[in-house]
């Protein structure tokens, strides 16, 4: 599970980077909301991207759970399985 | 940071401020002159930024009804139908939105909001799927919530995406409930109704959709979209308003599926509510009666659509894709949208501000609302008016 949400954190950065600024350094611990700025909008296109490269539905009550890079790996990782 | 501060944080943020200065969150309406003119902090202005679709906010029938009803049973039912008990006339308003539709059941709730969240949160819970359109309205999204279901939306109106996302829940499609609206509130656009419903049909979800701004705008006799589309047997609930072409306030649900009647029994918001004031009810059922008898009022209503988008469209504005009786005007940002707002309000002009996370792909926009009761005049003094804003050689049709 561990080596599976390590590549998945290096598939979702560069998705993540489109809706991010130039010049933002993004890790495995960015917080999408406070460290990357992205608001709620972002977010919800960030997920429709994520969905279709995964092929997998996140569901949004699962968001509130996810905070950083790696909690959202971790979920992708936990829908990819299930 | 405690819950006080973060109130102020909110207010700081949003600059919200007790000045005397007019913006859309201060505006106070002192007197109506009519359905489609009034009185807002002392300016007089053609109203722009209501739902009053057909104009019957001040019809004659529907008012008279009201008062009646007033006189007959009071101004409250100060309680709800479970607890308190049905008026006849709840049972009879029902029968009238059963007939309207064609189907043999329907529920009235106390506010459109309500309708939504107490169907939702009735119909699914913990182990089903809800699939909406992105676009969904927030009492969607909030009766969703309170469902406990797990939520998944498509994007919007995309019956391809829909498709994608039923086929990944393999066998649990027949627990799933697809949610998608009429006319949606943002950018008035109508849903791909026909092409949603052909695939539920495939996968075996129910279907319900919210009608709130359709109904009385939309089908040959006024039903929304699932009628102009032609496949109203292929929805399993519509919802809808009473606060908007109905000119009143309450909401409602309808089904041909005899198990409606059990969410009385089931859903929160139905339960635990006032039930709709006798005046309510009365005029709810007269400007009804008026849809169905009035089809002119549809047609007055699409004709002024077409002639303030068209007007709108050839100043240049970025408009929203279709002519429909709501037009966003795209602004492009929160600054320009403001002050595009306040030099409308200056000019006699009241339309809707709304701004992210409200609108779809973080737009800023001011929304145009059409009546039936608007005249030609007043929608060319809208024109002029957008056409004398300082922003609009800068917001000029290059938004994406």
């Amino acid at each position: 599970m561990e080596k599976a949400v390590e590549e998945i954190i290096s598939e979702v950065i560069p998705i993540l980077t489109k809706f991010t600024k130039p010049d933002m350094d993004v890790t495995a611990d960015s917080h999408l909301m406070h460290d990357l700025d992205l608001d709620s909008v972002k977010v919800m296109e960030l997920m429709m991207e994520l969905e279709d490269h995964f092929d997998i539905s996140i569901p949004l009550n699962a968001l509130p759970d996810v905070n950083t890079v790696a909690e959202l790996a971790s979920e992708i990782a936990q829908l990819k399985s299930s | 940071m405690s819950l006080l501060s973060r109130l102020q944080s909110f207010s700081d943020k949003h600059a919200i401020s007790e000045s005397t200065s007019v913006t859309p969150l201060s505006a106070v309406t002192n007197k109506l002159y009519s359905a489609t003119e009034g009185d807002i902090n002392g300016r007089r202005a053609i109203l722009l930024g209501t739902n009053n679709y057909l104009g019957l906010t001040f019809d004659e029938a529907c008012s008279k009804a009201g008062k009646q009803a007033i006189d007959n049973y009071g101004t409250g039912t100060t309680g709800s139908r479970l607890a308190n008990g049905s008026y006849s006339q709840h049972k009879c308003l029902e029968d009238d939105i059963a007939q309207f539709y064609g189907v043999d059941h329907a529920i009235v709730f106390s506010t459109g909001y309500t309708a939504n969240l107490g169907v939702i949160s009735a119909l699914v819970g913990r182990g089903d799927t809800i699939m909406l359109d992105e676009h969904c309205h927030a009492s969607i999204y909030d009766g969703c919530n309170l469902s406990g279901a797990e939520i998944i939306h498509f994007r919007h109106n995309n019956a391809a995406d829909l498709e994608k996302r039923l086929k990944r829940l393999g066998d649990k499609t027949s627990n799933t409930l697809i949610v998608t609206e009429g006319i949606y509130s943002m950018l008035g656009d109508r849903g791909s109704l026909k092409e949603i419903c052909d695939v539920k049909q495939r996968y075996d979800a129910l279907l319900m959709v919210d009608e709130a701004h359709s109904l009385g705008v939309l089908g040959k006799t006024g039903r929304g979209l699932g009628q102009e589309s032609g496949v109203e047997n292929q929805i399993d609930f519509i919802t809808g308003t009473f606060s908007k072409s109905l000119a009143g306030i309450g909401g409602f649900c309808v089904s041909q599926h005899p198990q409606l009647e059990v969410i009385r029994y089931t859903s929160r918001p139905y339960i635990f509510t006032a039930s709709p004031s006798p005046a309510t009810i009365a005029t709810t059922r007269e400007a009804l009666k008026i849809i169905v008898q009035r089809p002119q009022l549809r047609e007055q209503l699409w004709r002024n659509a077409t002639q303030l988008y068209n007007g709108l469209q050839e100043l240049g504005y970025e408009l929203s894709p279709e002519i429909s009786p709501v037009i966003a005007v795209n602004a492009n940002t929160q600054e320009n949208a403001m002050s595009m707002w306040t030099q409308l309000f200056e000019q006699g002009v009241y339309v809707n501000m709304v701004l992210p996370p409200a609108t779809p792909g973080s737009r800023c926009l001011l929304r145009c609302s059409l009546s039936a009761a608007h005249t030609s005049e007043q929608i060319k003094c809208v024109i002029e008016a957008f056409s004398n804003l300082r922003e609009r050689s800068t917001v000029q049709k290059k938004i994406a």
